[in-house]
């Protein structure tokens, strides 16, 4: 009886979440993008992040091009947003995200303050992990605001998400970064054109030539972490497909996939069979790990260093 | 403008009023504040004798409570604000929104200015922490470029602050989260980067190592100065060179660029090292007195007299100092 219950209860209370593919953080062709995001089409994710988040010196695809993909995705039956700049400097910049913001067909993802601004007040908006919501009373500051929807700063732990779940303002919803290599810092300074000893006004784009982001080593030859142009990233991938149950027990909203070069496809469609039941965790897990680059990380979810992998370090207690 | 200095402890914070500071900024002795060292910070008798020094010789005293909390430690911030403000301080400097909310509801009266953590690169950013919480003051990232800190200055609602002289982060303050990723803290989450209970020094046939929670961040050949391992400062491999890959261990001086930044409306200069000695506080703040007041006088005529430039280079991390972002071609 008491299983049955449970069972019942399940089924009826079951929250499951839908899955996003983030933003592209490298810079590639624009045949490769469209590739890509032609192929995305066909996949089970609901929602697509599309547009420049990283430098604004990458213009291969210039707006209407993102949008020409947004209205592609769009009639395949995913929800598109519109992402933008993290780290503001030239005016000419924030004249882009202005256009961005004002935009009335798509929703748009608010990375840097500047976008809140210019959207709060006006219309429903989205923040990404680089907007700095690490409590409540912030939570609910924005959501007076106009915020939709948030992503959970990358940094941040179950622990502090479950506390957050407890007086979530309503209508609200919550996405967690799931899986790919992590966004961590932001400079002025290109690092990409600083490794071939390039200025930044003159880089070449050089960025080109690593779609998965140029590997940073440690003087003993362990992948430390990913040098993206003004975007620091780590090595290791972060992989929560273990916490799966986690997000459905907090009812998250949304897990967000971040695109690399290689079988974004096949994760996300992994991501989907093990949120819908259709294959096991430990199938997902194995799968997985054959598509992390430079190992896998989930550190920050578990509320230790975020380079951590903890189930390796419960592997090695037992 | 106003001459903004570092206050670790009380006697920095003489030595910056002394020495002609204008204002000092100081944190307690806990995560709230991004300077969350051991040894370091003003307990309650500590900041009441500071601010009442201070206050007496002209000063004004504002306290950083600049990280941002989650919700398990939410009551440390908001003791720290109230603490604050019942102490007397002359401003609170706040990154997080919330605690700015609860701020400026708590205490209508206090005046709030943005933290150079709350990373706020441009007047539409500013804006949104006027507009909401009534700042009346915000201090600039260092990624902005001379140019760029004279358009955010022209279109602000609020005067800035800059960085001036000091120890350079190469990433966007509040939006770095290196640290936390190799130890599991963070400026945003702790009030440290590279926290010290996550070094080691090694010595090793191959030199000295310098560990971050095992990852190795530098390897020095005898005779080579080995400074402290914060992470972004470390020498690493990337296609094959090894170096600095991200940022040499070099500080911030922008001196020479005084009357520049005076003339694109900055307010205030804020001077970085909250965790150096008493002595670089009235050394740095002597320098940077008599440069301001020098380019007040005559902005036309000034020039970084050498002296000062000398003084400034023996006390900066790495002996060198660069313009930082403000100089374009750093970038």
């Amino acid at each position: 009886m008491w299983q049955y219950d449970t069972e019942i209860k399940s089924t009826i209370m079951r929250h499951l979440p839908k899955l996003s593919l983030g933003p592209l953080l490298y810079y590639w062709t624009r045949e490769n993008v469209f590739r890509f995001y032609e192929s995305i089409a066909d996949t089970p994710v609901d929602i697509v992040y599309l547009g420049e988040t990283v430098c604004s010196k990458r213009r291969l695809l210039r707006p209407e091009a993102w949008l020409q993909l947004a209205g592609l995705l769009q009639e395949a039956g995913k929800e598109v947003v519109l992402s933008t700049l993290t780290l503001l400097e030239a005016n000419s910049e924030l004249s882009s995200l202005r256009k961005i913001c004002n935009n009335d067909q798509y929703m748009v993802e608010a990375n840097d303050m500047a976008a809140v601004q210019m959207m709060s007040g006006q219309k429903p908006f989205v923040t990404g992990p680089s907007v700095n919501i690490y409590n409540s009373r912030t939570l609910d500051v924005l959501a007076r605001c106009g915020l939709k929807r948030w992503t959970l700063p990358v940094e941040l732990s179950k622990e502090t998400l479950t506390s957050m779940h407890q007086n979530r303002p309503a209508g609200v919803e919550t996405e967690v970064f799931v899986f790919g290599r992590l966004p961590l810092a932001y400079s002025a300074r290109c690092f990409t054109a600083r490794a071939h000893n390039l200025p930044k006004d003159d880089c070449q784009y050089r960025c080109l030539d690593y779609p998965d982001g140029l590997m940073l080593r440690t003087r003993e030859d362990e992948s430390f972490l990913v040098l993206n142009g003004i975007q620091t990233q780590s090595a290791k991938t972060q992989n929560l497909i273990r916490d799966i149950n986690d997000f459905i027990d907090l009812k998250v909203d949304v897990l967000r996939i971040s695109p690399q070069s290689k079988n974004t496809e096949r994760i996300i469609d992994v991501f989907y069979e093990c949120v819908h039941g259709k294959i096991t965790g430990s199938d997902a897990e194995k799968e997985l790990q054959q598509y992390t680059l430079s190992g896998e990380c989930d550190g920050y979810w578990h509320g230790t260093a975020g380079m951590d992998n903890t189930s390796m370090k419960a592997l090695a207690k037992n | 403008m106003e001459l903004v200095c570092p206050a670790g402890n009380l006697p920095s914070l003489k030595a910056a009023v002394d020495n002609g500071a204008n204002a000092v900024y100081m944190g307690f002795k806990d995560d709230t504040n991004a300077r969350h060292f051991a040894g370091l910070n003003f307990d309650d008798k500590r900041a009441q004798e500071g601010i009442r020094y201070a206050h007496d010789h002209g000063a004004k005293v504002f306290a950083a409570i600049n990280t941002y909390p989650q919700n398990s430690g939410w009551s440390r911030w908001q003791q720290s604000v109230d603490h604050a403000a019942e102490l007397g301080v002359d401003a609170l400097i706040l990154a997080d929104i919330g605690v700015m909310d609860y701020a400026c509801h708590r205490w209508p009266e206090l005046r709030l200015h943005l933290s150079v953590q709350g990373s706020a690169t441009s007047a539409e950013a500013i804006n949104f922490y006027f507009q909401n919480f009534g700042i009346q003051r915000v201090v600039l990232p260092r990624v902005l470029s001379l140019k760029q800190v004279k358009q955010v200055a022209e279109s602000s609602p609020v005067p800035i602050e800059v960085f001036g002289f000091g120890s350079l982060c190469v990433m966007v303050e509040g939006r770095c989260l290196l640290s936390s990723y190799v130890t599991g803290r963070s400026p945003n989450t702790f009030g440290a980067c590279s926290p010290a209970n996550a070094v080691s020094w090694n010595e090793t046939p191959e030199g000295l190592e310098t560990r971050l929670n095992n990852i190795l961040i530098d390897r020095h050949a005898a005779g080579e100065s080995a400074g402290y391992p914060t992470l972004c400062k470390g020498r690493f491999n990337v296609s094959g060179n090894t170096y600095y890959a991200i940022e040499e261990p070099t500080s911030l001086n922008t001196l020479e660029l005084l009357p520049e930044l005076q003339s694109v409306g900055v307010a205030a200069i804020k001077i970085e090292g909250r965790q150096r000695s008493p002595a670089y506080v009235a050394q740095v703040t002597q320098v940077w007195r008599a440069a301001i007041d020098a380019c007040t006088q005559d902005p036309v005529h000034y020039k970084a007299q050498s002296s000062w430039l000398e003084t400034l280079e023996k006390v900066s991390e790495g002996s060198q100092t660069t313009l930082g972002a403000y100089h374009r071609p750093w970038q």
